[in-house]
């Protein structure tokens, strides 16, 4: 196969804008989801009545359904009762709805290895729950689910690319668009690899030098 | 007057149809997961074995796989093989292809994590024991590993249903592709019908994968302790 090195560089643009909307929506969701995790998690962990079974039922629901599922029926079946959103609103909702739940075990783990004596000590200090949980609770927790966060949030961006079948152009669209227009096949593949390298790479060499610096943080147990 | 969307599952052949579809994806995934549970168990093991070499290829090997989004590995794999070697495979094929290639990245890892995680006064105990090669990894490694390795497979078989639902974008006629036909089909007699047929793929994808992973949920829950 040979590559035509002109072609490569007239696609550049279009790949760096469609990378600019995949790290959009990745981000967005990621954030909305750590938010959607971190509510969920709570609820479990402090035992709150009818709110813990919802978060509950949520997860089930959003770990055993596909995300393309999901958005085809935020995109196209909602809008039959009225709720119009547009495709990128579909695409964080959807993602912040998936990326939820594994959040949600992620900080739940991290939380449950807290060790109750913690919380105990805490409030025996005078602390309120809310001091408790702030001060001293959340910061280890929070340390100890940092290799699963950095899990979910590689997973999340991966799962992205299927936003394209709502038709927003991020990396996935660009490729499928080149591919059937130009007929450059080659160049288009090899950029698309190339992007999701780029930008996935670098998180997850980071993810594991956090998760070996962490290893030193062990917090006595 | 247009019909409730509702009644259009159930209309005709339709909900049948879309059992088909179903049925299209789960092949597709439990095809890829015996293939990936066999060829990843086989990685796990050369992963842990003592040559330089084999580790540097796997890792490489693994870290491309699960670096990309799958999405991206089905392209690859059935646009650009046929680019680069003219090789065309059926769009089926390359799924499968693309999904034992996934499976079998991470069952590789899971394996290989399960074998490092079992810590080396296991094996120290049981050669002081007079327990021969053979015997140690039957009687005193392998039950523990198991134990380590089999809820996270479990779930390895759900996640792999639950992506399968990507081969609709390289044309594979399966339980979302059916839904498209069925509601492109009747957009004008039912105009609600997309709402319907989506919500209903949506719940069958629950109801097939929702049994295996809380198997693999309750399996964990027992062996933990």
């Amino acid at each position: 196969m040979n590559l035509n090195g002109s072609v490569l560089l007239s696609y550049l643009s279009i790949y760096l804008s469609a990378a600019w909307m995949t790290l959009k929506i990745a981000g967005l969701g990621v954030l909305l989801s750590a938010l959607v995790g971190m509510l969920c998690s709570m609820t479990a962990y402090y035992r709150i009545p009818v709110l813990q079974r919802i978060a509950a039922g949520y997860i089930e629901i959003s770990r055993n359904t596909p995300l393309l599922v999901q958005l085809f029926f935020l995109y196209f079946g909602l809008p039959k009762i009225g709720i119009r959103l547009s495709g990128f609103a579909c695409a964080v909702i959807g993602t912040a709805f998936l990326g939820g739940s594994y959040m949600a075990e992620s900080f739940r783990s991290g939380l449950e290895a807290v060790e109750q004596g913690q919380r105990e000590s805490a409030e025996s200090l005078g602390m309120s729950r809310l001091q408790a949980m702030r001060y001293v609770i959340f910061p280890q927790a929070l340390a100890l689910s940092v290799p699963g966060l950095f899990a979910n949030i590689i997973f999340l961006i991966k799962e992205t690319s299927v936003v394209s079948a709502i038709a927003l152009p991020d990396l996935m669209y660009a490729a499928k668009d080149l591919i059937g227009n130009d007929y450059n096949t080659g160049e288009a593949l090899l950029l698309l690899t190339a992007s999701y390298l780029c930008i996935l790479l670098p998180i997850s060499m980071l993810a594991r030098f956090t998760e070996r610096r962490l290893r030193y943080a062990g917090f006595g147990n | 007057m247009p019909d409730s969307g509702i009644s259009l599952i159930f209309q005709g052949a339709n909900f049948w149809r879309l059992l088909q579809g179903l049925w299209v994806t789960i092949r597709i995934a439990l095809i890829s997961a015996s293939l990936s549970l066999m060829l990843g168990t086989l990685l796990g093991l050369l992963m842990t074995g003592k040559s330089r070499i084999i580790t540097i290829l796997t890792r490489i090997y693994l870290d491309f796989i699960r670096i990309m989004p799958q999405l991206v590995l089905l392209f690859l794999v059935y646009f650009g093989l046929t680019r680069l070697w003219g090789i065309n495979l059926s769009s089926w094929t390359a799924s499968i292809l693309v999904f034992t290639l996934w499976g079998t990245a991470e069952m590789g890892d899971l394996v290989r994590g399960a074998l490092v995680s079992i810590p080396s006064h296991q094996y120290e105990s049981a050669a002081a024991l007079g327990l021969g090669r053979a015997e140690t990894f039957r009687y005193v490694i392998l039950p523990q590993a198991m134990r380590r390795l089999i809820p996270p497979s479990i779930n390895l078989i759900t996640r792999m249903i639950k992506t399968t639902a990507l081969v609709e974008i390289i044309g594979v006629v399966e339980v979302l592709k059916t839904g498209q036909q069925v509601i492109d089909v009747n957009r004008m007699k039912y105009p609600t019908g997309a709402l319907w047929i989506y919500g209903c793929i949506f719940v069958m994808y629950y109801l097939v994968c929702r049994p295996v992973s809380s198997a693999a949920a309750r399996l964990e829950r027992k062996w933990r302790g």
